[in-house]
């Protein structure tokens, strides 16, 4: 009785009554998890734009700075929070710090090459309209660069909800909470839940963020390779 | 009016682009600048909106040292067409002949009707206003440029190899109605192009120059194919500079000679005895009208009663006052009387243009 055999193991896989008592902390940890990635991925933008702007302005840069975002993004994930703790503590800010750091690398790289690959004769002719640079880059050579800076967005974005689940042990886990849960319980549903969950979010994401695209990119929709 | 005053241009790494350049664009006048590669052409056009700045010298549009005015204002005065025209892929073609209007203000109605009216100039149909400028030809791209730097009317455009991405019939095409709308809009323009034949068909006035960026004459197309400053510049120019003036002067510049003529009811002899008066073997038919019936064989005519009973041949190609003396030449090489023989509007007979003639026009 104590023991039961596989076929009980596989019926208490997903025991539905475990996720009906707790649909509460399941939104709250698929909501978290939505915070972090969101705000994550907002803070590596708002970062990797001037790195980016720097890159190009001054090509010497472009190397290190790629270096830089590199050597961060290859830092074990679980080494990197556990550095960040004894500065931030067991803060939301430790979580965002790590995970927008591992945004930068992509972030920063496709809005390089996104900008860098808007066509010269199109940049000489902003220029020759009479475009102030400031007024260039937002109007001609940002909405260029999207389709390739969206491409980013979208692996940082994937990439942050698998990562998210990680940040768990410093207490700031999302749906990782879930893992855990499952973990210490010893008992399968709640990481079931949590890997569904995580990964129809990664999912979703990437699907809305290609909508947002095609409705931001217009011009390049029934465009040929 | 845009004048280039000792201007130079010297890059960092050494290589003198331009060197002390004076050169006066006259206002509403198409200004070619042509020569080979490395002459400094496309240089010194773009100093004037200040695209590259000049090392030294001083140029001026209209009394003001370009020197002296933000280049961005600068730029949305003087209009800009480049042969990879540069159309924004992400706005359609009505954001894009809108661009300039938007960065000085324009409100919406007005630019709006100007969309309007500007591609009905270039001869674009406005349904395109809407698509983007991947959904269009070549041609219909390059009509945009054009469309897009005459947005705000500027009175100055600068043209860098315009035609040069499109193939060579929809070129000429373009090349002449591009010439039709300046007639209308009367710009001051400066024209870049490595090619000598677009630079005689194109230019009011053409400034040929050399590697290292040395003017070696500024001359209208007529003057510079008739005296030639420099061997460098007859070579440019090319072994048919003849047949090029040629194509520059109307027939009506020459006198036509009045030609061996007899009425269809002479009497056959008096054929003959024109043409032996002229040198020629054929005699010019015109009706009493003056209207041009052909030309006969001088020695079937006179063994006929009179000159209309022999074979009156028509002349296959005939010229008018319009006409180039190339066209001339043309009918004449092409003709079995060897002359080119011109006419009026209304098929009357004018006289007649020899070789003779034409070589002595040119030499």
């Amino acid at each position: 009785m104590t023991d039961g055999p596989p076929t009980v193991l596989a019926a208490e896989l997903i025991r539905w009554s475990w996720i009906g008592d707790h649909l509460d902390d399941i939104r709250d940890d698929l909501l978290q998890h939505l915070q972090l990635t969101g705000l994550a991925v907002l803070f590596g933008m708002l970062l990797a734009f001037p790195l980016a702007l720097a890159a190009i302005r001054w090509p010497r840069l472009y190397a290190p700075i790629l270096g830089f975002t590199g050597v961060l993004f290859t830092i074990p994930s679980l080494a990197l929070f556990i550095l960040l703790i004894p500065f931030t503590g067991l803060k939301i800010w430790t979580a965002l710090i790590g995970l927008t750091i591992y945004t930068l690398l992509i972030l920063v790289r496709n809005m390089v090459e996104g900008l860098r690959g808007v066509d010269q004769d199109v940049r000489e002719a902003a220029q020759a309209m009479g475009y102030t640079p400031a007024r260039q880059l937002f109007r001609v050579e940002l909405p260029l660069a999207l389709p390739v800076i969206m491409a980013g967005v979208r692996i940082a974005t994937v990439t942050t909800i698998g990562l998210v689940t990680v940040t768990a042990l410093i207490g700031w886990g999302g749906l990782g909470q879930l893992f855990l849960d499952g973990f210490t319980l010893n008992f399968p549903t709640p990481l079931i839940v949590g890997v569904v969950l995580s990964a129809l979010l990664a999912f979703a994401a990437d699907l809305l963020l290609v909508g947002v695209q095609r409705g931001l990119t217009p011009w390049a929709r029934d465009r040929g390779s | 009016m845009i004048t280039f005053q000792s201007v130079s241009k010297r890059f960092p790494d050494g290589t003198t682009a331009v060197d002390d350049l004076d050169l006066e664009v006259q206002e509403g006048e198409v200004t070619v600048l042509v020569g080979p590669s490395g002459c400094g052409k496309t240089t010194s056009l773009r100093m004037v909106n200040r695209m590259i700045e000049a090392s030294s010298g001083r140029i001026v549009v209209d009394g003001q040292d370009v020197k002296q005015v933000d280049p961005p204002q600068l730029r949305r005065r003087i209009g800009y067409v480049i042969q990879q025209i540069g159309l924004f892929p992400h706005r359609t073609i009505g954001e894009n002949i809108a661009t300039v209007p938007e960065l000085v203000g324009w409100d919406k109605r007005r630019t709006k009707a100007r969309i309007d009216e500007l591609l009905q100039l270039v001869g674009l149909p406005v349904e395109v206003v809407d698509r983007y400028p991947h959904q269009l030809s070549g041609g219909q791209r390059q009509r945009v440029g054009v469309a897009r730097a005459l947005a705000v009317d500027p009175p100055i455009m600068l043209m860098d190899e315009p035609f040069g991405a499109v193939d060579p019939i929809v070129r000429s095409r373009l090349q002449d109605e591009f010439l039709r709308l300046q007639q209308e809009v009367q710009k001051t323009i400066v024209f870049v192009t490595h090619d000598i034949d677009e630079a005689i068909k194109m230019g009011d006035r053409i400034a040929i120059l050399q590697q290292g960026g040395v003017l070696a004459q500024y001359a209208t197309p007529e003057d510079l194919l008739a005296e030639p400053a420099s061997d460098f510049v007859a070579d440019f120019l090319g072994a048919e500079r003849g047949l090029k003036r040629l194509a520059l002067i109307p027939v009506s510049a020459v006198k036509a000679e009045p030609g061996p003529v007899v009425s269809p009811d002479d009497p056959g002899d008096q054929a003959l005895a024109a043409a032996e008066a002229f040198g020629s073997d054929w005699v010019v038919v015109v009706a009493a009208d003056r209207r041009l019936l052909g030309w006969v064989d001088a020695a079937e005519a006179s063994k006929r009663a009179s000159v209309g009973d022999a074979r009156i041949r028509p002349f296959r190609l005939q010229v008018n006052a319009d006409d180039s003396l190339r066209a001339a030449l043309n009918a004449m090489v092409q003709s079995h009387t060897g002359v080119a023989v011109r006419v009026s509007d209304g098929e009357r007979y004018e006289g007649l243009l020899t070789l003779e003639l034409l070589s002595k026009e040119i030499s």
